[in-house]
């Protein structure tokens, strides 16, 4: 524990936190976790105007000190010095939107009233004067009795006023107020309402820019053909605006791979860094520019304030599956990575609707799977327009992911009628206003998302892909055994095994072979193939030139390579995702059921692709 | 002076029409969601105004401004929501 001064951070949701958290500690930043429980603790350095550190930590929007969820808990924990892990602040920056004072003043009166020295940062003063409201700081610090300053936070000015206030408040040593006795909810809110009239200067009739973008975003037709065209948008950039990237990464990986056969000698160790390293590890970093479209994309939407509108389209739809539109939130972030979108769940109070929501996360195509896509699709898709301006391949991607939704919908559906059985919960959800986001912060949330891609490239991918080669490489076939190295292999042995149960659905040994190291992450498939046809390449020159989609291309025929995309739609295949759910269910039943129900529906969706292709005359 | 107002379920008030609440059914709710509704700002006396109605076949949440928030529910909740319109109105706002 740091012996910093520490400062929370601490409002309703949607005042503004987070950009405020961001401009204060920039990239700065320490991700971690509560001890215990799953909330993401975020915290960061932030030196005062005089050079003085300290640690800023950013809690869980509440609105309220009585938690309705475990993220409002470990709020309230924090702030009453009850979190395990964590000291008591020794000071709160509260956070209000000043254009929604009434609201978030009482919850600020909560707050003061635990006697902690305290400064309230009066946040996003731009949007509330373009909504036409006029505030007073001074009236609102003299009602409050604390320090109020105003802030926004692309701003210097209001941030430096910000580090000079908390300069002041742990310089002087001031002695922690006596709290102030409970007051009841009606009483605070009246007393909030009082103080925020006061400190209006004027309120003149707002342009109400959201009203005018919710009159088209939300209506029931013109609404739900704007998100579909958002969605449809967003698959195609994944293809289209990776190309020029995908090819310097692939650029740069031949050039380590040539180098290194030029400079070692043939043998076992040229082998582990060609075979294992360059080409598993790289073939999977080469899909961290369409992974960051992705994830470029679901920033935007949660930080623009559309995916709450997204949420409130859906539920008409959700409610019918016995879900809340709120769920749409969390199935939404599942499309980059299921773990973060079942972490979500817990912003759902009904634990039905809750537990639902965590069985068909998996079911959303993640990021992981893009590159067991993308190699699919670029090796058997030909890349020609359907339409101008839509391509077959971004197409055919964008159906993968209808069939994971379509499917998710029908699982929930039958789920609710038998495991989950019960009344639904309800759909209460504030919706903020649209803001233009910062470019700042979409860029910090990129950086951490690809900081945990290569982390998992470097780790998880990097042992599943070493631990494959070495199956595959040893025992050494003897010279002039007809069998070749991979069937001789212990890796090839195994997968031979497999192949007996997974042939009926037109799956060949090379795909047994990589399904096994994909169990650790999907994406794993791809490097396994690479490796297992790099092996099987030896010193044929010619096969070695090859892309692994060429090789694809010549040795599976079409149904097979459909069969493995449909499979890809449910299997489970990611321990991350098993251990997660694992955590917030707190038991082995939950996920073991969900295992055994994606593999279920994995083998029949490949075997009917299969063999539907195959009687097609694909 | 006449006074004229009429009370009407959130759920059949026209959009865009100022109100306030006049009751609220707090027994349809459970405890966290009366919770949740009053954390929102809505309480006998708060001004309301429904904006958008949801859903193809009129089966989706409706959005209200609720003071200077907006929020959704879903047409069973906003169903144990009286208001009352009319000139005065905005007087019985202030007055609460």
């Amino acid at each position: 524990m740091s012996a910093l001064p520490l400062v929370a951070l601490v409002g309703n949701p949607n005042a503004g936190k987070s950009a405020l958290f961001n401009a204060l500690t920039g990239a700065r930043q320490k991700l971690g976790n509560y001890p215990g429980v799953t909330v993401e603790r975020k915290a960061g350095r932030l030196s005062l105007s005089d050079g003085r550190p300290i640690e800023l930590v950013d809690l869980p929007g509440t609105y309220s000190l009585d938690p309705g969820s475990p993220d409002e808990q470990v709020t309230r924990d924090v702030v009453m010095g009850k979190q395990v892990g964590e000291k008591r602040p020794d000071a709160l920056v509260i956070v209000v939107d000043a254009a929604n004072l009434d609201n978030h003043l009482r919850f600020a009166l909560e707050l003061i009233a635990l006697g902690l020295p305290t400064i309230v940062a009066l946040n996003m003063v731009d949007l509330a004067t373009r909504d036409g409201l006029e505030l007073d700081a001074a009236t609102l610090s003299r009602e409050l009795g604390v320090p109020v300053i105003a802030t926004v936070a692309v701003r210097k000015r209001g941030l430096d006023h910000l580090r000079e206030a908390l300069g002041d408040m742990l310089g002087e040593g001031r002695a922690v107020r006596a709290a102030a006795p409970d007051r009841d909810f009606d009483a605070l809110r009246a007393e909030a309402r009082r103080i925020a009239r006061a400190g209006i200067v004027r309120e003149t009739p707002s342009r109400r820019l959201t009203a005018a973008v919710d009159r088209v975003a939300l209506h029931p037709v013109f609404g739900l053909m704007l998100l579909l065209a958002l969605l449809f948008v967003m698959f195609q950039a994944v293809y289209a605006w990776s190309e020029a990237p995908i090819a310097m990464i692939e650029g740069v990986a031949e050039a380590a791979a040539s180098t290194v056969r030029d400079t070692l000698p043939d043998g076992i160790i040229r082998s582990f860094l060609v075979d294992g390293v360059i080409n598993g590890v790289g073939s999977v970093v080469v899909f961290l520019p369409q992974i960051l479209i992705l994830f470029f994309f679901i920033l935007m939407l949660e930080a623009t304030g559309y995916m709450v509108r997204a949420a409130f389209l859906m539920d008409g739809i959700m409610a019918r599956v016995g879900l809340s539109g709120r769920a749409f939130i969390p199935l939404l972030s599942s499309f980059a990575c299921a773990i973060p979108g079942i972490m979500a769940t817990r912003t759902i109070a009904d634990p039905r609707d809750r537990l639902t929501t965590i069985l068909i996360a998996p079911l959303m195509t993640c990021s992981a799977r893009l590159p067991v896509y993308a190699v699919i699709i670029g090796a058997f898709i030909p890349a020609r327009d359907v339409l101008p301006g839509v391509g077959l391949q971004g197409f055919v991607l964008f159906c993968l992911y209808v069939a994971g939704i379509v499917g998710a919908m029908l699982v929930a559906l039958i789920l609710r009628m038998t495991v989950t059985k019960g009344a639904s919960g309800g759909f209460l959800m504030e919706m903020p206003k649209y803001q233009w986001p910062r470019a700042q912060d979409i860029l910090l949330g990129l950086w951490q998302r690809a900081m945990t891609f290569l982390k998992r490239a470097g780790t998880i991918i990097f042992a599943s892909t070493v631990i494959l080669w070495l199956l595959l490489t040893f025992p050494k076939v003897p010279d002039g055994s007809p069998v070749s190295q991979v069937d001789y292999s212990v890796a090839g042995r195994i997968a031979n095994g497999l192949t007996v149960v997974l042939e009926p659905i037109g799956f060949n040994r090379d795909i047994s072979l990589a399904l096994i190291p994909a169990m650790a992450a999907r994406e794993v498939a791809v490097s396994a193939l690479a490796t297992v046809y790099s092996i099987d390449a030896g010193d044929d020159e010619a096969l070695l030139e090859k892309s692994l989609g060429d090789r694809l291309k010549d040795q599976w025929p079409l149904p097979t390579a459909l069969a493995f995309l449909a499979w890809f739609i449910f299997a489970p295949q990611c321990i991350s995702t098993i251990a997660v759910t694992r955590r917030e269910t707190n038991g082995w039943k939950w996920p073991m059921f969900m295992v055994g129900y994606l593999f279920a529906l994995a083998y029949v969706a490949a075997g009917v692709t299969y063999w539907t292709a195959t009687a097609a005359g694909l | 002076m006449l006074r004229v107002s009429l009370t009407v379920r959130l759920t059949d008030l026209p959009l865009r029409q100022p109100a306030y609440v006049d009751l609220i059914d707090w027994s349809v709710l459970s405890p966290s969601e009366g919770q949740r509704l009053r954390e929102f700002g809505l309480c006998e006396g708060a001004s309301v105004e429904a904006l958008h109605r949801g859903g193809i076949f009129g089966r989706g949440p409706i959005a209200c401004k609720v003071g200077r928030m907006t929020i959704a529910m879903r047409r069973s909740h906003a169903a144990a929501v009286t208001v009352r319109t009319g000139p005065d109105s905005l007087d019985q706002d202030r007055a609460a």
